[in-house]
């Protein structure tokens, strides 16, 4: 059975790690700060008793006031997993930075989170639309976009 | 062209001789100075090449529904059986469909290279039927060097693909025909090496005179041979396992990627009488062609021999994948060529043993060198699927990963 | 003497015999040998993430026939999970079997499909193909019992099954079960010593157990390159956990360890039914839940092992009758990661194999 970690456990391995970066958390998932989500990851991915070495999937939720990302997290040598979250509070060409360097499978996940979502990654190789074409206006999965 | 002996059934001298008597009651009537007897053999050679050229079309026609049946039942369904007793009459449905489509040339390329390029694949597959002799007095042309003309214009087909495949301006089918290409050519050596074999023993380059001499059929004689010739004539009309010419499921079409309507329809037809024209070769130069066998007539056996060479060549393309391209040459070059020249050198060796002072190997002499070359067949063989083979590759035992481990429980 | 070559880009697609659907691979060649790979996706994309946020849970269910539609029945599963999980609904025990052998089922129906366009991929006539089809109609058939359909099923609801299997399906699988392992094996020795698949398809498309992770590969393609991994048995869902099998694992990760991954994945899920139709108890076979449910905000992610891999719903409710949102983790689209690193350097054919290796449905990637 996968243990799934819980938010308090993870987000004090975090803190104690980045100081104050995994503001909140609950039963299941941790928040970080956006701007350290880059150090985070390759803190859970280097880590020997975290070893999250398997993304499993990237999604973003659009909230309306904030658009969230939600990693998936699978550590398979020591069969536990984590959900990590990190809020972004612009809908204006909001800006993550990309976890393609420690993960290689967040390549094309990132790619159609920017294409469906218009999530910008920065630091992404390749930051083109994966589904659609690279014309067309907006980003579908947003609340606000009228088909 | 015909001598006195007449026999069997579809002796082409029996036409000419009947068509002699037209030119007679011709010149009776005109002067013609001599002209007779040579309107007469045009006559007789017109009306003959006419009645072959349309039986080998029409036998490809039924090849084309024999293949798609046998292959369908190869692969557990029915095939085409809708059109006809027995869906017989579906290539006429094919011909049909193809004649009334459109026929298109793509802009960009090289207008009349693309239109010759059909025809110069089918002209030198028609002209190979010229020198088959069907049955002792059954040829078009009776040509001492019969299998020197065979190999030159079935090299032909090498440049109508090249053709093809350059004027379509196509990259699937600039790349089809570059493949073609280096595999044509690479498979005609084989091949060559493996008929000489043929020649050595035959003591002759007249097609006839090899089958006369073939008191064993050469497959006994020379399997390695056989089998050299075999698989070289298989990548020559390029057929699984060697179909890297057309490869459908890398290139789509190959070099007639960008053909439709009739244009496509002659590439088709050269290629499904391709085989045809590969068993009529084959039978003549290793399963003693158009012998007759006690009282079944010569004609009936070499039709026989040819759908069970055909049968087999399908059998093959039912079941084999492709190979690889480079793996392709490496056959040609690494394995068939060796092959061919083992193969060569242990028949000439032979030859020079056992002939008597006319250059003539007795049938009983024939029978021994058949049981010397079938244990050199068999050791080439072996080692050359040692050296080429795959089973030899051991692979490791499946070990799981260290990285992963579904049982473990953190904490 | 040095000859001046230039390297061709080919558009491998969208129309092509070897793509599996409209995908496009922008190819640069030299001469034969693969230069670089990109593959450009979409041309079957339908939203169904958007789709999904104006139905009803229950409705979403027809939408993910559509993913993956040769194996409706895993991707229908791996979606009623997230919703039962989200909105705490309990199944009752002999939908839960019911749904281990339909997904099995759909499993081999999955592996013969890929075995047979591989082997199709390699320049074999369709004939390996159209037995792996014949196999494949019978378990259709079955399905055809179940539910009335054979491709797009919409067999599963949240809270268990849409209706009982009938009385004559048990025969009817008892007969195909005992078949089986006898089509495998003809499969197998159609296929598995050719010499000329062995020659096309060993060493080829080499994909390292550390890459296979860290590009978040899973599935058949995760299993060939040595990772024992699979989460019937790392997060056992429905009753996988007190069922007997194997999970077969490759040894160096190329395109014929895949093949073969495959092959014994049928094997062990002819193996899991058995043990299903021994052990499946009486009782009903659906929770009891509202049509228009509406299971409290929050957020689920459920996944299960479909033939392609993880394949994963991510759901988030807002409280209404829909979801707010509906992720697809579809593992045929990140299984594509790794396509360029398999076949760099390689020939144009293995660029094919390979790609046909990795099995993927255009129905999932693009979603």
């Amino acid at each position: 059975m996968t243990r799934a970690l819980s938010g308090q456990e993870l987000s004090r391995r975090v803190n104690e790690a980045f100081p104050g970066k995994a503001s909140r958390f609950n039963d299941a998932d941790v928040w970080i700060d956006t701007e350290a989500l880059l150090d985070i990851s390759r803190f859970l991915y280097e880590t020997p008793d975290l070893d999250f070495q398997f993304l499993t999937s990237i999604t973003a939720v659009d909230y309306i006031e904030y658009i969230e990302l939600v990693y998936h997290l699978l550590s398979m040598r020591l069969n536990h997993s984590a959900i990590l979250k990190t809020r972004c509070h612009t809908r204006d060409e909001p800006k993550v930075p990309s976890v393609v360097e420690v993960w290689r499978g967040a390549d094309l996940q990132e790619r159609e989170v920017w294409d469906l979502m218009g999530v910008h990654f920065e630091g992404h190789p390749n930051l083109k639309r994966i589904l659609l074409w690279e014309e067309f206006p907006g980003h579908p999965l947003r609340k606000d976009f009228l088909g | 062209m015909c001598g006195e002996a007449t026999g069997g059934i579809l002796d082409f001298c029996t036409v000419y001789r009947f068509l002699d008597v037209f030119p007679g009651w011709l010149e009776s009537i005109v002067v013609l100075d001599g002209l007779a007897s040579w309107l007469a053999y045009a006559l007789a050679g017109f009306f003959l090449a006419f009645l072959v050229i349309n039986t080998v079309v029409m036998a490809t026609a039924l090849n084309t529904w024999f293949e798609r049946r046998m292959l369908a039942r190869f692969q557990a369904r029915l095939g085409p059986n809708r059109w006809g007793p027995y869906g017989l009459l579906q290539p006429l449905a094919d011909v049909a469909k193809l004649i009334t489509k459109e026929d298109t040339v793509p802009d960009a390329a090289d207008r009349p290279v693309f239109n010759i390029a059909p025809i110069a694949f089918l002209a030198p597959t028609l002209l190979v039927v010229a020198v088959i002799p069907f049955g002792e007095n059954s040829f078009l042309g009776k040509l001492n060097v019969g299998i020197l003309f065979i190999v030159g214009v079935t090299s032909l087909n090498t440049l109508a693909i090249f053709m093809g495949g350059w004027a379509s301006r196509n990259k699937y089918a600039m790349l089809g025909a570059m493949r073609g290409v280096a595999m044509l050519i690479s498979y005609e050596v084989p091949m060559a090496l493996a008929i000489t074999g043929v020649l050595l023993l035959g003591g002759s380059l007249a097609l006839s005179s090899i089958v006369e001499a073939q008191q064993v059929p050469f497959l006994l004689v020379q399997p390695l041979g056989f089998l050299v010739f075999l698989a070289a004539a298989s990548a020559e009309m390029s057929r699984t396992p060697f179909d890297q010419i057309e490869a459908e499921s890398e290139l789509g079409a190959g070099y007639h990627t960008e053909y439709s309507g009739m244009k496509f329809a002659i590439f088709q037809l050269a290629e499904f009488m391709a085989p045809i024209i590969t068993a009529l070769i084959l039978v003549t130069l290793y399963l003693s062609g158009a012998k007759a066998v006690g009282p079944i007539p010569g004609q009936l056996m070499f039709v026989g021999k040819v759908v069970i060479v055909v049968f087999g060549m399908l059998w093959v393309r039912a079941t084999w994948p492709r190979l690889r391209v480079d793996q392709i040459m490496g056959l040609a070059w690494k394995g068939l060529f060796g092959l061919a020249l083992v193969n060569l050198f242990v028949v000439a060796i032979e030859v020079q043993v056992f002939r008597d002072l006319n250059g003539v190997v007795s049938t009983q002499e024939l029978w021994v060198m058949a049981g010397i070359n079938w244990m050199v067949t068999a050791g080439a063989l072996v080692l050359f699927a040692n050296i080429l083979g795959q089973r030899k590759l051991r692979r490791p035992e499946p070990v799981p990963s260290p990285l992963a481990n579904m049982s473990a429980e953190a904490d | 003497m040095t000859i001046r070559t230039e390297p061709v880009t080919i558009n491998l697609g969208p129309q092509h015999p070897s793509t599996h659907g409209v995908f496009r691979l922008r190819v640069t060649l030299d001469g034969e040998v693969v230069l670089d790979v990109e593959p450009v996706l979409g041309y079957l994309h339908r939203g169904s993430e958007k789709l999904a946020e104006t139905r009803s849970y229950v409705q979403v269910v027809t939408l993910t026939d559509r993913l993956d539609y040769t194996a409706s029945m895993s991707n229908n599963l791996a979606y009623v999970r997230a919703v039962e999980k989200l909105a705490g609904i309990e199944v009752p025990e002999r939908a839960q079997y019911i749904r281990v052998i339909s997904a099995e089922l759909q499993r081999i129906a999955s592996h013969l499909m890929a075995t047979g366009f591989l082997l199709n991929d390699l320049g074999a006539f369709a004939t390996p193909l159209m037995y792996c089809f014949r196999e494949r109609e019978r378990i259709l058939d079955l399905f055809e019992m179940l539910c009335g359909a054979r491709i797009t099923l919409s067999y599963m609801r949240p809270g268990g099954v849409f209706q009982d299997a009938p009385e004559d399906f048990w025969p009817a699988l008892g007969f195909f079960l005992k078949d089986m392992p006898g089509y495998i094996d003809d499969l197998e020795g159609l296929i598995t010593d050719n010499e000329i698949v062995l020659a096309r398809t060993r060493d080829v498309g080499t994909l390292s157990a550390e890459m296979a992770i860290n590009d978040s590969i899973t599935g058949p393609i995760l299993r060939a390159s040595s990772v024992q991994w699979d989460l019937r048995r790392a997060d056992p869902y429905e009753v996988y956990d007190r069922l007997e099998f194997d999970i077969p694992i490759g040894s160096v990760g190329d395109n014929f360890d895949r093949y073969l991954v495959r092959i014994q994945e049928m094997r062990q899920s002819v193996r899991i039914v058995e043990q299903c139709i021994r052990d499946i108890p009486d009782g009903p076979i659906r929770a009891d839940t509202e049509y228009f449910m509406r299971p409290p905000e929050g957020d689920a992610y459920a996944a299960v092992e479909g033939p392609k891999g993880e394949l994963g719903f991510y759901l988030v409710s807002d409280g209404g009758i829909a979801p707010y949102r509906c992720k697809i983790r579809a593992p045929s689209f990140i299984n594509l990661t790794s396509l360029r690193d398999m076949v760099v350097g390689w020939k144009m054919g293995d660029l094919i194999t390979t790609f046909g290796s990795i099995d993927v449905v255009m129905g999932e990637v693009d979603r």
